[in-house]
């Protein structure tokens, strides 16, 4: 107990950054959830692939501990845009090819989930078999950067020292809690900005509303679908790039966990709720660190969970409750 | 014609709904499809808007065959509908759900967007009142009123109406007959689905009288309101 409270402000801040991330995630469960009622179990590649791009820009660019602070943005940059482009890819393909034909078949939901699974797995494996797939196709020597220990952690080399920066009660908050918060903040600000704002959002939401009414008023499903999954793809794409910023290392089946958390904040916040997400994100994330230092590293995760339940006791539908459709300005 | 509906049957699942139906509308003009609850009536305007796949024949707007088209698209092409229930948007406040009815249109930064939002407030006053109100906290007639008023935001050709009195006070029912015929003068196409018989036959200038999925009969409005059979079962033995 004294441990917490000797490190209470390093806890909450660092908390918050790695909640920062889960919100991140989050966002694409809770917006496929509030349009189509459909648990995309698949996110978690979305995000695998987003810290792979990250780690493979690096390796691209040859980046090592002699990176000038000039080239070491720009690069960070590159990965996030790059790591944007592959999560949203990823996003796409799954709407195109484990959702689109199920919708397009009237098949019930519990059909969906069941493929969502299934392209989980698949995408998980293909990552950790990339070794093989590049053999396969002849490409072993040219990939070796990029295929080698296909099934064993990656690691971002040894490019970002977090600087202090300023204090908060005793702890120093350093460069990279800046930057994860952020710019986890910002994109979901630009995120709720274009839901509310733009035509495709308002689409977004009609469609989370009422599917049929938003037919009759000339909004075409299939685009919001899309739409919907590619934004979820892309935010996963920022977390990745956080992700990697922060933790640094990432493997095949690293979305796996992630994405339970992130699905569980989304769903602690009020799943179909955007700003649920990033409730549910940070509450978790702190609680997360809380509950290690109070009665240990190792019990972390039971933290959560534990807290999940007993939130969705009291409060079935999540902190912030309303869905997607009425969240309103 | 502006609507050629052809030979149309629609199954839910193994039950057909509606069987071989025919029926035209004329441009300009008011067409309503009466019948009990059941017969089949919002299943043939799901139908003509896309939301209901066909078994057989068509739906041709225009002298194009919209059968296969996406709802989407019919939209762009002018047919616009204030469905069954009022589908209205909960969440949104009354102009967000009168900006939803003009999704498809491309012109919403003009004056000629702000005097459609003009004229559905004109014709609803009630709704001006509530402008900024969500949607989902109004009262029956108020979101059957601004189901009519977001179904004219599109710019419609023709407008499909679905029991736009169901659930109103009597002096209400009145009123959104009249603001129908109103439209109508303004010069949208009618089709009106309706359990109120005596109301809409009263403003059609052709009725089709549908039963248990079927046409059973045809005629003006005047004509059908005439008919001794269907005072009998449908206008309560006198109009």
């Amino acid at each position: 107990m004294q441990f917490f409270f000797d490190h209470f402000f390093e806890l909450t801040i660092t908390g918050l950054a790695l909640g920062s991330i889960y919100a991140l995630v989050a966002l694409g469960y809770t917006m496929v959830y509030g349009v189509l009622q459909l648990i995309n179990f698949a996110h978690s590649e979305v995000f695998m692939y987003g810290t792979f791009s990250v780690v493979w820009v690096f390796y691209l660019f040859g980046a090592g501990a002699d990176q000038s602070t000039g080239s070491l943005i720009g690069l960070l940059v590159a990965s996030m845009i790059v790591a944007m482009v592959v999560s949203g890819g990823v996003a796409l393909l799954l709407e195109r090819v484990a959702y689109r034909p199920l919708l397009k078949k009237n098949s019930p939901k519990l059909v969906a989930l069941i493929s969502a699974i299934g392209a989980s797995f698949a995408l998980a494996e293909a990552m950790g078999l990339r070794d093989r797939i590049a053999g396969f196709l002849g490409l072993e020597g040219t990939l070796t950067k990029y295929v080698a220990g296909a099934r064993d952690n990656r690691s971002l080399p040894t490019t970002i020292t977090p600087d202090p920066l300023f204090k908060i009660g005793d702890y120093n908050v350093t460069t990279v809690d800046l930057l994860v918060i952020v710019m986890a903040l910002l994109m979901m600000f630009a995120l709720d900005r274009f839901v509310r704002r733009s035509r495709l959002g308002r689409g977004m939401r009609a469609v989370a509303q009422d599917p049929s009414s938003a037919a009759l008023m000339g909004v075409n499903s299939t685009r919001v679908y899309q739409v919907t999954f590619l934004l979820g793809g892309l935010m996963a794409g920022v977390a990745a790039t956080l992700y990697m910023i922060r933790i640094g290392t990432t493997r095949f089946d690293a979305g796996f966990i992630l994405g339970v958390k992130a699905f569980t904040a989304a769903v602690l916040g009020g799943i179909g709720n955007l700003r649920g997400a990033l409730v549910g994100g940070l509450v978790l994330g702190v609680a997360e660190n809380w509950g290690s230092a109070i009665i240990g590293t190792e019990w972390k995760d039971v933290v959560a969970f534990v807290l999940l339940v007993v939130i969705l006791l009291f409060r079935p539908t999540g902190l912030l409750g309303e869905s997607l459709g009425k969240a309103r300005a | 014609m502006l609507l050629e509906v052809e030979d149309l049957s629609v199954n839910y699942g193994p039950i057909e709904a509606i069987r071989n139906i025919n029926f035209t509308v004329e441009e300009g003009s008011v067409a309503t499809l009466i019948g009990a609850n059941g017969a089949g009536k919002s299943t043939t305007l799901k139908t003509i808007s896309g939301l209901l796949k066909t078994r057989t024949g068509r739906v041709v707007f225009d002298g194009k065959d919209i059968t296969n088209m996406a709802p989407y698209v019919r939209v762009k092409l002018g047919i616009s509908q204030s469905p069954e229930g009022r589908g209205i948007f909960p969440g949104m406040t009354v102009r967000e759900n009168l900006d939803m009815g003009a999704y498809v249109r491309t012109d919403r930064k003009t004056p000629a967007y702000q005097e459609d939002v003009d004229r559905a407030l004109t014709l609803f006053p009630r709704l001006e009142e509530r402008i900024d109100q969500i949607a989902g906290t109004m009262s029956g007639g108020e979101q059957q009123m601004l189901a009519i008023g977001r179904a004219l935001m599109a710019r419609p050709r023709l407008i499909l109406l679905d029991e736009p009195s169901m659930g109103l006070a009597p002096k209400l029912i009145q009123q959104i007959f009249s603001i129908i015929t109103e439209i109508n003068n303004q010069g949208t196409t009618v089709l009106l689905v309706e359990q109120n018989a005596a109301q809409a036959l009263k403003r059609a200038d052709t009725a089709h009288v549908l039963s248990t999925g079927e046409i059973t009969q045809s005629g003006t409005g005047a004509e059908l309101a005439g008919d001794a059979s269907i005072q009998e079962a449908y206008l309560g033995g006198a109009v």
